[in-house]
């Protein structure tokens, strides 16, 4: 353990640690652009020089492992001149165009040379011009104030696993590109712009929007997938404006992907804002009274047996909950959370949650995954297990699409039925974990899956004491916190697929949908559709009654990752028009049907939630699940489990309704457009 | 030296013939297993000296080969001013016009060049036999100026030889290289102005009285050591 001297203060860190490190972890800062502390060193940028005794020349902090009884001087005339300097150099060549650039107020080099510019530049010969890179439909670049700091190159390379980022030329003429100006074709492509200490990769959709110190930012968590990424939320006035990644080391890193980033302007467009009552076929705007008034007389005289409820992907669990307690009060067993009849056993709960944690893929050695596509699925969950394949020494095998996952992996064919019959195990292993996707879990097959999985896991030591390595991946951000409080079918309830059967017979005559769109709404029959959400998607299409409800950035909520996270979302806009948060909206119905529900306030839902699964009491933390028997023996048929997400751009009403996301469907999905002579 | 990138035409396909082949894989088999990516250096020359220039295909084809991303490949074609990325003529003359050179007039050089061949820098002439560029510095400063050519250097040339190794290429002649001026490889270019009387041998020396008085030193001080402390 060296022992140094910074600016005087003594510290003792372990060795191989940096200047740079050491510094920061007694709380003295040292400004950088090219050091990182999630990539790897470079060292080009000479920032963060500082003054070591003894030393003939001031030397670059981020790349240099301390010694014993080294005296580091980070605020010396010397260090300051030497940083004054490279400054300068650094502004040579850049444009001083901040009053036009997006990431004014915001950007690294400004804020730096506000301390270590000069009043004046020296420099009176020609600036260098570089032409603007195509780099996809979220990255806006500028690439004549690129300092070459090389993080955008090293992130695709590193974290995001496509190395299609690099530096052509030399010297002066270095330009940071693509290969062939192509699209970076990752589903992380939006962080190089939160890496980009300047402003030559900026957003796209929010190019121009707002300056930083205009918005309103609340911290919340993301519904786009299930790993409940943590966010930021930026709004001004009631547009959500963007989106950026929170810190959260168990879960996101500081990652976000880009369709949690970039979808938000979904939230602009297809909104409902009123309800709707469908009057002769066609759906007519309503007030709030005039619709609860056609609900209470469909719902009055009908058997609770004949009332369904189907809760959809990105439903907060406050939601959920009355939901429940009012379909429990008009005595109907049937709801369920799994809209793609995913064979989820709630009542074991470790049946159904990513057991190992998501950063405790890191201590895994061998993974086997078992119908997913965790790129598409949960892309920054991908990273994680990308940044574990980096450190060498973790096999990979794959049972289901042959694709590209960004790591390395043996393939072992798309049939469930020939892998179960000899299931291979990876060998030496001595922390094994498994990934079942929803792709092999929501095929009818699926409970005999899930059992035979379960034996799997046991059979290759991925379940033991201290380590439990049966994960599954789920494609919902509501899925788990529906399963906590039990939104599954009552004694003798039908499932997903048992409403919609019973609905297209006619003997369930109510569906309740909230937020519920990825069913197949032609097999509801005749029934009648009570539609409770924000957007005018399939489920609004099919509806009878047209309930608006807020998004997840409108308001308060709980939700439950797949590693069984209870996290928090906050408001930071209100809903649009008329619309209202979905459990007061549930709770106004029960109190005009006759069946109010217990509780008036925010806090009063939370203890009921509490009451019903004291988990929602653990905010932020993942309490390990009990290892019991679950799923049911049964015959597994063959056939393919393939990632029910073919269009990662497009799985949610949010996102089907952005343009942003509709630009990515085109340019990575649907292909690459030709390019004509107008494209540069 | 300009923005480098890549040729707006390019051919189809690219493979590496036999020879060259063969050499690549030796190249790479120099590099322990999962550093295949050391030998892209070598591997873009065999492309170009195949090809004549370095090709897209060729680009895509080495990081197949080499198991490393085509980008890193480009970045790597693109880092050294050696890899021709377009097209050039069968005789590539290449001037350096770096500091040393010019200083010794590299200028006048590049006018024969331009006047002779009938090009502006970075141009190659309509039936390929000609095609003139800039060199960054050739390591030869010695000799300067250095007009690079295949693979050989002409040294010491000024406006007068230029144009004649010109003529020379353009008759189908290859004419020596090195000195214009007909200097042995970096010898002074006139006369020796340092050194030039013959050296005077080391002075003679007695190794026996030396050994001699060594070991009669040695004796004394062992016979001192050994004698009894007064």
């Amino acid at each position: 353990m060296p022992k140094l001297t910074i600016d005087g203060i003594a510290v003792e860190v372990p060795p191989n640690t940096t200047i740079l490190q050491a510094a920061e972890s007694v709380g003295v800062e040292i400004p950088r652009f090219c050091y990182h502390d999630r990539l790897s060193i470079a060292g080009n940028c000479r920032m963060c020089l500082v003054d070591v005794e003894k030393s003939p020349k001031p030397v670059a902090s981020c790349a240099m492992p301390v010694g014993e009884g080294m005296v580091v001087h980070t605020k010396s005339d010397r260090a300051n001149k030497a940083r004054g300097g490279v400054m300068e150099f650094l502004l040579i060549n850049h444009p001083l165009d901040c009053p036009i650039c997006d990431q004014g107020g915001e950007c690294d080099l400004q804020d730096q040379a506000m301390a270590y510019g000069f009043d004046r530049g020296r420099f009176h010969e020609n600036k260098r011009a570089v032409k603007d890179k195509y780099m996809g439909p979220v990255i806006e670049t500028v690439m004549t104030r690129c300092i070459h700091c090389t993080r955008c190159v090293r992130f695709a390379t590193e974290v995001a696993g496509v190395p299609q980022l690099g530096a052509t030329g030399r010297g002066e003429d270095m330009e940071i590109t693509t290969y062939l100006e192509g699209a970076l074709a990752s589903e992380m492509s939006g962080n190089v712009v939160d890496l980009c200490p300047v402003g030559a990769l900026t957003s796209k959709p929010y190019a121009f929007n707002a300056r930083p110190w205009e918005l309103r930012k609340t911290e919340s968590v993301d519904v786009m997938d299930a790993v409940g990424t943590n966010i930021r939320v930026d709004a001004r006035g009631r547009t959500v404006l963007r989106v950026l990644p929170r810190v959260n080391e168990d879960v996101n890193e500081e990652w976000l992907a880009d369709k949690s980033r970039h979808a938000c302007d979904g939230l602009r467009y297809q909104r409902l804002d009123q309800p709707y009552v469908r009057v002769n076929g066609k759906l007519k705007a309503a007030s709030w009274d005039e619709t609860f008034a056609v609900i209470v007389g469909k719902l009055s005289g009908i058997n609770g047996s004949k009332v369904a409820a189907i809760a959809g992907d990105t439903v907060d669990a406050e939601s959920m909950l009355a939901l429940k307690d009012l379909l429990t009060a008009l005595g109907s067993p049937n709801l369920d959370c799994r809209q793609d009849g995913a064979a989820l056993d709630p009542t074991v709960r470790a049946s159904y949650l990513f057991n190992s944690t998501i950063a405790g893929i890191e201590q895994a050695d061998a993974l086997v995954i078992i119908g997913s596509n965790p790129r598409k699925e949960a892309p920054v969950l991908n990273a994680r297990i990308r940044k574990r394949y980096l450190k060498g020494n973790f096999q990979v095998t794959v049972v289901g699409d042959a694709v590209d996952l960004t790591y390395k992996h043996k393939h072992l064919g798309n049939d469930l039925a020939a892998f179960f019959q000899s299931p291979e195990a990876p060998a030496g292993a001595k922390n094994p974990m498994i990934i079942v996707g929803m792709g092999a879990l929501s095929r009818p097959d699926g409970a005999a899956i899930l059992a035979a999985a379960r034996a799997y896991a046991e059979a290759i030591g991925a379940v033991k004491d201290g380590w439990n390595g049966f994960n599954v991946l789920h494609t919902a951000a509501a899925r788990v916190g529906g399963l906590d409080l039990g939104f599954v079918p009552g004694q003798g309830g039908k499932d997903t697929r048992g409403i919609l059967d019973a609905a297209g017979k006619g003997e369930i005559e109510v569906v309740y949908l909230l937020g519920a769109d990825e069913i197949d709404t032609a097999k509801l029959g005749n029934a009648f559709v009570i539609y409770q959400g924000h957007h005018g998607d399939r489920g609004a299409h099919r509806a009878d009654v047209v309930l608006p409800g807020a998004a997840y950035t409108e308001k308060d909520g709980t939700y439950v990752n797949t590693e069984g996270r209870v996290q928090r979302g906050l408001r930071a806009v209100f809903p649009p028009g008329d619309a209202r948060e979905d459990w007061t909206i549930i709770r106004a119905l029960s109190e005009k049907l006759g069946k109010t529900l217990p509780y008036d306030n925010m806090a009063q839902v939370r203890a009921r939630l509490n009451f019903v699964n004291p988990l929602f009491g653990t905010v932020d933390k993942v309490q390990p699940a009990e290892w019991k028997a679950f799923g049911a023996a049964g015959q597994i048929s063959s056939g393919s489990a393939s990632s029910p997400i073919t269009n990662y751009y497009m799985t949610d009403p949010i996102s089907r309704a952005s343009r942003t996301m509709a630009q990515c469907t085109e340019e990575f999905v649907m292909g690459s457009k030709q390019k004509t002579g107008t494209h540069g | 030296m300009s923005n480098r990138s890549l040729a707006k035409e390019q051919p189809a396909s690219f493979a590496f013939n036999a020879e060259y082949l063969a050499r690549a894989k030796v190249v790479i088999a120099k590099y322990p297993p999962g550093r295949q990516a050391s030998a892209v250096i070598p591997l873009l020359d065999f492309a170009q000296r195949q090809e004549g220039w370095v090709t897209r295909p060729a680009i895509e084809e080495i990081g197949k080969m080499l198991d490393m991303a085509t980008m890193r490949v480009l970045e790597v074609a693109t880092f050294y001013t050696m890899f021709n990325l377009e097209p050039v003529g069968k005789t590539h003359v290449q001037v350096c016009t770096s500091l040393p050179c010019w200083l010794r007039g590299s200028n006048e050089v590049v006018k024969a060049c331009k006047e002779k061949l009938s090009l502006g820098m970075g141009e190659r002439s309509a039936d390929g036999a000609f095609s003139l560029g800039e060199l960054e510095c050739s390591g030869a400063c010695v000799n300067a100026p250095v007009i690079q050519i295949g693979d050989d250097y002409y040294e010491d040339v000024d406006y007068a030889s230029t144009g004649k190794l010109l003529d020379a290429f353009k008759r189908g002649e290859t004419p020596a290289h090195g000195s214009a001026i007909g200097r042995m490889g970096s010898a002074p270019a006139g006369d020796q102005i340092t050194l030039t009387e013959n050296p005077t041998p080391p002075p003679k020396q007695d190794f026996a009285a030396a050994k001699a008085a060594f070991e009669k030193a040695k004796a004394e001080a062992a016979a001192k050591a050994a004698a009894p402390k007064a």
